[in-house]
């Protein structure tokens, strides 16, 4: 590979786990705080699968970084020590976790497209991101499973849990459209046969939404403007305080281990 | 053989016989890794788990075993305990030179549960994974949500009992779901096909 692919891969493999990773630590600040125990146990065993999602692609990341500038970063160096501007993720994921309906609506929106990603990346030229797709996609199926039922739950229950249902979905749902929009790191990269084309995602999202909130008694938002930039490195100002609590021992104490 | 590095080498290659000789046997091997119990359901080895994919003497380095391990779920936490384990193990029997690699494809699936280790588990209180995987839905939700149909049946480890129902689609660790039976009332983990 060229210097210039290997960078534009870099790139693209923080955008791959930069998401699952702010997610995860999301769903980390339910420890504790979750509203039954149950739910309690499963947000944060949703969140520990997207955390170990996101050291698989960091853990490339870092590989083919070394590559271009070596000896490169490793998973722990991209995680803690970035600044917000250098975060890759997606801004719907980086929202607060607000009520449990905000919770969950940010959940189902992110898991039905994480899902039909990771089947898109299983078909990557690239090996070693497509057997990454393969291992986690499993994992990605059962969370858009139980997300889903919890937007029914939620949508079709009492008419408080409907009203804050509907609210955080038109709330969130200005977040969704950079899933779909590819930039020209993507589009090299899609070109290549490397990266998914996330056009092609949106009428299969759209359906399982459509087929979920029609059972959850819940109106679809209108098309409205959509925000941009989370895979750019602009981001809202909630990613900044996200990373002042999870990188504060690295930032710290660098070089801490446990 | 008067140079003193063709010496050298050859001197190399008859500690690496001598060490290839002093070496367990690969049946030794196996025998003390079957041993290792998993972290998380301490009642079945890391092998009935199915998450040992081979175990060779590396090629270029004879004394070097290598041990090529694949991970349940992405993120679980016992990935590094297990590592530590097989170490230790190994170093006991005199194999102290080990190489850990991770091998993520192909992916693991429950499938691979031996069927001693199932047993094991339905004895222990845990229901075994069912065996049936689907692309789609691999557990029944009509427990917390019932409008959604019935599409797996899971048995109660204790009593027998098919009528079972879930309680939260997590448990314990990532690779349980909770249920209780609705014959002896007693709660329960399962095992998720995965």
């Amino acid at each position: 590979m060229t210097r210039d692919r290997d960078e534009q891969l870099f790139e693209y493999l923080l955008r791959l786990g930069d998401s699952p990773l702010i997610l995860a630590q999301r769903l980390g600040e339910w420890i504790g705080h979750g509203p039954v125990l149950e739910e309690d146990i499963a947000q944060t065993n949703v969140g520990l699968d997207l955390l170990g999602e996101a050291r698989l692609w960091l853990a490339l990341a870092g590989e083919v970084e070394a590559r271009f500038a070596p000896p490169g970063r490793d998973e722990d160096r991209l995680a803690f020590l970035r600044d917000s501007g250098e975060f890759r993720n997606l801004l719907l994921v980086e929202q607060p976790n607000g009520h449990y309906a905000d919770t969950t609506a940010r959940q189902f929106l992110f898991d039905a497209w994480h899902v039909l990603l990771l089947e898109a990346l299983e078909r990557s030229r690239e090996p070693r991101i497509a057997e990454i797709a393969a291992k986690v996609v499993k994992e990605a199926r059962y969370h858009v499973e139980r997300s889903g039922d919890w937007v029914i739950r939620l949508g079709d229950g009492t008419e408080l849990s409907h009203a804050r249902m509907q609210a955080a979905v038109d709330a969130l749902w200005m977040y969704t459209g950079e899933m779909f929009s590819p930039d020209d790191c993507e589009l090299g990269l899609i070109d290549a046969g490397v990266a998914a084309d996330v056009r092609a995602l949106a009428p299969p999202w759209r359906a399982r939404i459509d087929a979920v909130f029609a059972e959850a008694t819940l109106a679809v938002p209108d098309e409205a403007f959509m925000q941009r930039g989370g895979k750019q490195g602009a981001h809202t100002e909630h990613l900044s305080r996200l990373l002042a609590e999870m990188q504060v021992l690295q930032r710290s104490y660098p070089g801490l281990s446990w | 053989v008067s140079d003193s590095s063709e010496t050298r080498a050859l001197a190399a290659i008859l500690d690496d016989r001598r060490e290839a000789r002093t070496r367990p046997p690969l049946s030794a091997i196996w025998h003390a890794l079957a041993g290792l119990p998993d972290p998380e359901v301490p009642v079945i080895s890391i092998v009935e788990l199915g998450i040992l994919r081979g175990v060779e003497w590396d090629r270029d380095d004879p004394s070097t075993l290598v041990v090529v391990v694949t991970p349940t779920y992405a993120g679980c936490p016992a990935t590094e305990m297990i590592g530590n384990a097989i170490r230790e193990a190994l170093a006991a029997i005199g194999a102290p030179r080990v190489r850990l690699e991770t091998r993520l494809s192909p992916a693991w699936t429950t499938d691979w549960i031996a069927p001693e280790g199932r047993r094991k588990l339905r004895d222990f209180g845990i229901a075994p994974p069912d065996g049936v995987r689907t692309t789609a839905a691999t557990i029944d939700v009509s427990g917390v949500s019932p409008l959604r149909r019935a599409r797996v049946s899971v048995v109660c480890p204790r009593c027998g009992s098919a009528a079972t129902q879930l309680v939260s689609q997590f448990g314990s660790t990532a690779c349980k779901a909770q249920y209780r039976c609705l014959d002896c009332l007693e709660p329960f983990d399962y095992f998720k096909p995965h």
